[in-house]
């Protein structure tokens, strides 16, 4: 990577870019603009709309930039009683549910990279087979009515516990990163392989735990159809299933006959959606960046040898 | 004489290993107790939450009361499947969901790879990162907010989308109500959700291209373009032929929610998919028909398993002679 760079540096100072190579570098990153530019400027409509006034977005009077600059829309979504309680029962989901996640994920991940542990290869068939084939919605569905999970804040947590394509990535970099030689110089010292596990492996696997920690969570947070299916108590309702509410089935406005007190609604409505499309969306693009570096790692580990 | 001695040497020498071994597995088993014990949580999950449910497939054979569970309800062969075979939603429900799938891998996997090059060939380390970052972005909006902000755009009346074209002066057209446009706004936002991210992979794979090729190109007088072309593109044609069989290995399984939330009943021509198909006959329903609902379900199943062994199969040979 760095050598690439280094060559770029260095054609670069060269006096001498060819022609072609001018007018490469040119298209190259005006086609680099475009594409941000066609990414972005959705982003920007929504951001900006949210923070716009309720009267310029039913006007659509928004074009890049907020107008007449409010902060209407964020107290309605803070004052909407279903939507902080949507978000207080998801961050109680993702936090909760992610721990089970990663504690599940590495206790199936560590002994199945363990190359001389008897019996790993029926024990890795059984995971790796649950991804080519499961019993689908209809099975599914009875065996969590059977045990009585509807309608529990578990069904969010218990049925998601694992996801055997994360235990895969997982236990493909303890095989790749963790020298066996630390194994081995552990068990010298006698000491036990749970607290192997947690002094010795855990500590070195920090970017994996990252981007799972980062897969679990987003999933957790994005999660609809699990609730979607088996939660009809609102007061247990995750963050996406109020924004559906909101967002697509537009369950906010009544039918108002006043049509000045209708468009003063209507607009306060189109707000509160851009506006909640934000709240929701910001927390985990502003924390991507924080784990990036190791991303690329994890992306790949899973990639490669998936 | 010889033969035979040798013969019984050998076997003898054979158990007495034999017996070794079971010593040594029998210790090596010993010596693991707390792998197995650590293993043992998500092995339970796995069975409870995996296995039964694929034992409980026989619900598809069968004639589900919820009386008598799926157990025990009358054996009636193969007779779901062929209900579905027969109805007049067997073409429209798999014909929509290969058509969505088909189009979705035609027209949206060329876009990581060609935003990885780009982004390769960028040689302002600075622009480089705001572009990829403004490009994962939307990876992280939910499929909620998504379909959302898709109704939001292309709302006839309070639209973006349709500012814009009365602007221009057209009239206003109700994109999420015409059957005729579902399948473009779900392929291209699909698109635009995640190009960027994809292309991560692809960006990783074109960084471990020696760089020593490109310094003999040139060396040879070879411009950016032509390295591009001839280092570039070859160097990451394995992980191009990967992803592209992982796909097609994929193409019957098209996710429930994103078709789901963006259905209405104007749409349903064609959003009707195999996922949202066997939600609307089993668990929607007012008489759910949880046998021929989970039959049609497991024919899905079946499909992907099949295609993704074919997959599997394929790549295991590309991987091979890729490796080169």
């Amino acid at each position: 990577m760095t050598n690439i760079q280094a060559i770029k540096r260095k054609s670069k100072n060269k006096p001498k870019q060819s022609f072609e190579d001018r007018v490469f570098y040119i298209v190259n990153d005006g086609l680099l603009l475009l594409a941000a530019l066609i990414v972005f400027y959705p982003l920007m409509y929504v951001l900006s709309s949210a923070f716009s006034s309720p009267t310029a977005v039913s006007k659509g009077l928004v074009v890049l930039f907020p107008v007449d600059f409010s902060l209407k829309g964020f107290e309605e979504v803070f004052s909407h009683k279903a939507i902080v309680t949507g978000f207080a029962n998801t961050i109680f989901y993702t936090v909760v549910g992610t721990t089970v996640n990663i504690i599940m994920t590495v206790a199936a991940a560590y002994p199945l990279s363990r190359r001389n542990l008897p019996g790993r290869r029926i024990l890795s068939f059984l995971f790796t087979f649950t991804m080519l084939f499961n019993g689908g919605l209809i099975p599914s569905y009875l065996l969590t009515s059977k045990l009585g999970l509807i309608n529990t804040r578990a069904v969010m947590i218990i049925p998601v516990a694992l996801n055997v394509f994360n235990v895969i990535i997982c236990r493909t970099f303890f095989e790749t990163t963790i020298p066996e030689e630390l194994y081995e110089a552990s068990q010298i010292d006698g000491i036990s392989q749970i607290r192997y596990i947690v002094q010795v492996v855990m500590p070195l696997s920090k970017a994996i735990i990252a981007v799972l920690v980062l897969y679990y969570g987003l999933g957790h947070w994005n999660s609809y159809f699990q609730a979607f299916l088996y939660i009809s108590d609102e007061s247990k309702y995750p963050l996406q299933i109020v924004l559906r509410d909101i967002l697509i089935l537009n369950q906010v406005n009544e039918i108002i006959a006043d049509p000045l007190l209708y468009q003063a609604k209507q607009g306060m409505a189109q707000l509160l959606k851009y506006s909640v499309i934000v709240v929701a969306s910001v927390p985990f693009m502003i924390a991507y960046p924080f784990v990036a570096k190791y991303f690329v790692k994890g992306v790949m580990i899973g990639a490669v040898k998936g | 004489m010889n033969v035979s001695t040798t013969n019984e040497a050998l076997a003898i020498s054979q158990k007495v290993l034999n017996a070794k071994k079971r010593k040594s597995l029998y210790r090596r088993i010993k010596l693991n107790w707390e792998l197995y014990l650590i293993i043992a949580l998500p092995l339970i999950w796995l069975l409870i939450f995996c296995y039964y449910p694929m034992y409980g497939v026989q619900i598809a054979f069968r004639k589900f009361t919820p009386l008598k569970g799926i157990f025990g309800s009358p054996w009636v062969g193969l007779d779901n499947f062929i209900k579905f075979f027969k109805s007049y939603n067997f073409e429209r429900v798999v014909g929509n969901t290969l058509a969505i799938s088909l189009y979705d891998l035609i027209a949206g996997f060329p876009f990581p790879i060609i935003l990885a090059i780009l982004l390769n060939n960028c040689l302002k380390p600075k622009f480089k990162k705001f572009v990829q970052i403004i490009t994962y972005m939307p990876y992280f909006i939910s499929t909620v907010v998504m379909v959302g902000i898709l109704i939001q755009f292309l709302s006839p009346k309070v639209g973006v989308v349709n500012h814009f074209i009365r602007a221009l002066g057209g009239t206003e057209i109700d994109f999420m109500g015409k059957p005729g446009y579902f399948r473009h706004i779900y392929v291209w936002s699909n698109i635009w959700q995640g190009t960027g991210w994809t292309a991560i992979i692809y960006l990783s794979a074109l960084s471990s291209i020696d760089p020593g090729l490109h310094e003999a190109a040139l060396v040879d007088g070879a411009n950016r373009f032509k390295r591009m072309w001839h280092i570039d593109l070859p160097g990451i044609l394995p992980t191009i032929a990967i992803m592209l069989t992982l796909r097609m290995g994929n193409i019957m399984n098209v996710g429930f929610e994103k078709a789901f939330l963006m259905q209405n009943d104007l749409n349903r021509g064609a959003s009707e998919i195999i996922s949202t198909y066997v939600y609307r006959t089993g668990l929607a329903a007012a008489a759910p028909d949880y046998s021929y609902s989970a039959a049609i379900g497991l024919f899905n199943s079946i499909i992907n398993l099949v295609l993704i062994s074919i997959v599997n199969y394929i790549n295991a040979r590309i991987n091979e002679t890729s490796l080169w």
